[in-house]
């Protein structure tokens, strides 16, 4: 059932909150293996469950989400429990504030059942970098769900909880939500208060939804968009009703670019599943156009340089003093030691690996050799996408992912094969679009029928238009 | 491009105030090596006179602009002491500053 369909049994009293919510805590706990969340709040959702029911039992109305069991990334400040961001570093970090997001979530009558699993300080793309250990795939247990937002993509999946909170820097909500056979939205920058997210990249970083169809992902967007305060980045612009008119089919003129998927590291199905969707797309009378993206061929390599730079700076207030892990030190050692130790505790390998690579991007001498030239690449590869919008593409297609997921450990050891995961969603972030991975067919890997997506682009604020080709899309099926 | 030296990599380690050990110094070597020769394919670029883009959606963006400066509620102090791994009194404790095992 539809997160709307639910929500309004719901608010008509024909379902109670408290079963919704009883139920998601027992899925969750039945499926430990899978390693989705952190932790439950199973005491508090309970609680907010029977306020729903209570108000709506006196005839007052909770909002959209009423009753709807969710789950949030747990690199998301929530005022309840703990915010680890998956780290040894905030192992034991409680929030005094809820992240705007959840906030209106919540009031919207949405009910927080617990924080997922992620990504260290949400970096990587596998879920294997997690201080509480890697998360798994509902589809193939052996595979891993994505990432980062691997707890999240997984508790969806696994039909856990019918919407989860995400965060998106270079595909982290729309990679995992391809790999689990999902709807994954990141919308454009600015688009959703940042405020409460823990940052990595503060110029890449988008809060979005990860859901069971589209018209899920556009009722969410509708409750979390618009304007804070808190968050000088998050734009003034009206919302707009995403989750309506989702199945007017007017004209559409969808860019396609071949070229993006002329390399060995695109497993074949990517390619058929490529193909058969821009196929049904033309048998449904949508105009198709041939685009250039030459620049993506370089985006992978700006986008590493340029989120670790960010990260760099952002993480650097990790330092042991204020919150967080502090190292214990010895008699006569002082303050330098006392950072240098805690962070080498708190952090994980790749969180470290990413400090020192944007460290050294910003570090003199090689400043405007790695941090300038990246950011002058950046703009290049936005230049590309706003070519194609201004040649009259409504939205761009291309896959999400270069293959299905992989197995657990399988690319662990190569820093350079996993950030080449990213091949085709870090454009987005790098341009500030808003983009979408939409589930379209399947690959067939060691007898595992495996979930594959395909990935809409459109220019900034035109969320509508993304989310009606993204139903059509889905429409077709795949 | 030339592989980092150990020196290097022990250098950035300083500038990002991590502690590592030996082997993970040996480890980031090759790795920081690989991630940054991957990077230098920008090179290649025709990137000449291009003004770099740090911020995707706030250059026409007219209608952005700050909150009014004004003080909000503060946090309780008892809160966020409570965060902090050793405090004194109304203070948050660190190890010496200055002088031996200092870091100024």
């Amino acid at each position: 059932m539809s997160l709307k369909q639910t929500s309004e049994r719901v608010r008509a009293g024909a379902q109670r909150s408290v079963e919704l919510v009883e139920a998601a805590l027992k899925a969750a706990s039945e499926q430990k293996s899978l390693n989705a969340f952190i932790d439950l709040h199973s005491d508090r959702a309970r609680a907010r469950a029977t306020e729903v029911d209570k108000r709506i039992a006196i005839g007052d109305d909770p909002g959209p989400l009423a009753g709807v069991p969710v789950a949030i990334k747990d690199n998301l400040c929530t005022a309840h429990g703990r915010t680890t961001c998956a780290s040894r570093m905030l192992e034991h970090y409680r929030s005094p504030f809820d992240a705007t997001a959840v906030a209106r979530l919540e009031s919207a009558g949405a009910v927080v059942i617990g924080k997922t699993n992620l990504d260290e300080f949400a970096m990587g793309s596998c879920g294997e970098h997690s201080a509480f250990g890697a998360t798994r795939n509902p589809r193939d247990p052996e595979r891993v769900p994505g990432g980062s937002s691997s707890g999240s993509a997984a508790a969806v999946a696994a039909g856990i909880v019918p919407l989860a909170l995400g965060s998106d820097t270079g595909g982290s909500i729309r990679q995992p939500a391809a790999l689990c056979g999902l709807v994954g939205l990141k919308p454009t920058y600015g688009r959703v208060s940042r405020w409460g997210l823990v940052a990595f990249a503060s110029s890449l970083d988008q809060i979005g939804p990860l859901a069971e169809s589209v018209e899920d992902a556009a009722l969410a967007l509708s409750v979390l968009a618009g304007h804070d305060d808190r968050d000088a980045t998050s734009a003034r612009r009206e919302v707009e009703p995403y989750h309506e008119g989702l199945d007017d089919t007017g004209e559409l003129t969808v860019g396609v670019c071949r070229g993006l998927l002329d390399s060995d590291a695109v497993h074949p199905s990517v390619r058929v599943s490529y193909e058969s969707a821009i196929d049904a797309l033309a048998a449904d009378g949508v105009t198709i156009r041939e685009i250039e993206l030459g620049m993506n061929a370089h985006a992978v390599a700006a986008y590493y340089l340029i989120a670790p730079a960010e990260a760099s700076a952002n993480l650097a207030r990790f330092d042991g003093v204020r919150y967080g892990h502090r190292a214990r030190v010895e008699q006569g050692e002082g303050l330098e030691a006392m950072y240098a130790r805690s962070r080498a505790e708190g952090f994980g390998p790749e969180v470290k690996r990413r400090i020192m690579l944007g460290t050294h991007a910003l570090s003199s001498g090689y400043h405007d050799e790695f941090y300038i030239r990246a950011s002058r690449a950046r703009r290049l590869i936005a230049d590309d996408y706003a070519r194609a919008f201004d040649g009259g593409a409504d939205v761009i297609l291309t896959p999400t992912t270069p293959g299905p997921a992989f197995r657990i450990g399988e690319k662990s050891s190569d820093p350079l094969a996993l950030y080449l995961e990213d091949v085709f969603t870090v454009g987005a972030n790098l341009a500030g679009l808003p983009a979408i991975s939409v589930p379209f067919g399947t690959a067939e890997v060691d007898g595992s029928e495996l979930p594959l997506g395909v990935q809409l682009l459109a220019p900034a604020w035109q969320e509508r238009t993304l989310l009606r080709a993204a139903r059509r899309i889905e429409r077709l099926g795949g | 491009m030339e592989p980092l030296s150990a020196d290097q990599v022990r250098h950035i380690a300083r500038l990002s105030r991590l502690a590592l050990t030996d082997e993970e110094v040996e480890a980031d070597r090759e790795r920081l090596t690989a991630l940054l020769g991957y990077a230098e394919r920008i090179a290649s670029l025709p990137l000449e006179g291009v003004e770099p883009l740090v911020h995707p959606t706030l250059e026409d963006d007219e209608e952005q602009t700050l909150r009014p400066d004004e003080p909000g509620a503060p946090f309780a102090s008892d809160v966020i002491k409570g965060l902090a791994p050793a405090t004194d009194g109304p203070y948050v404790r660190v190890p010496k500053v200055l002088g031996d095992g200092g870091g100024a």
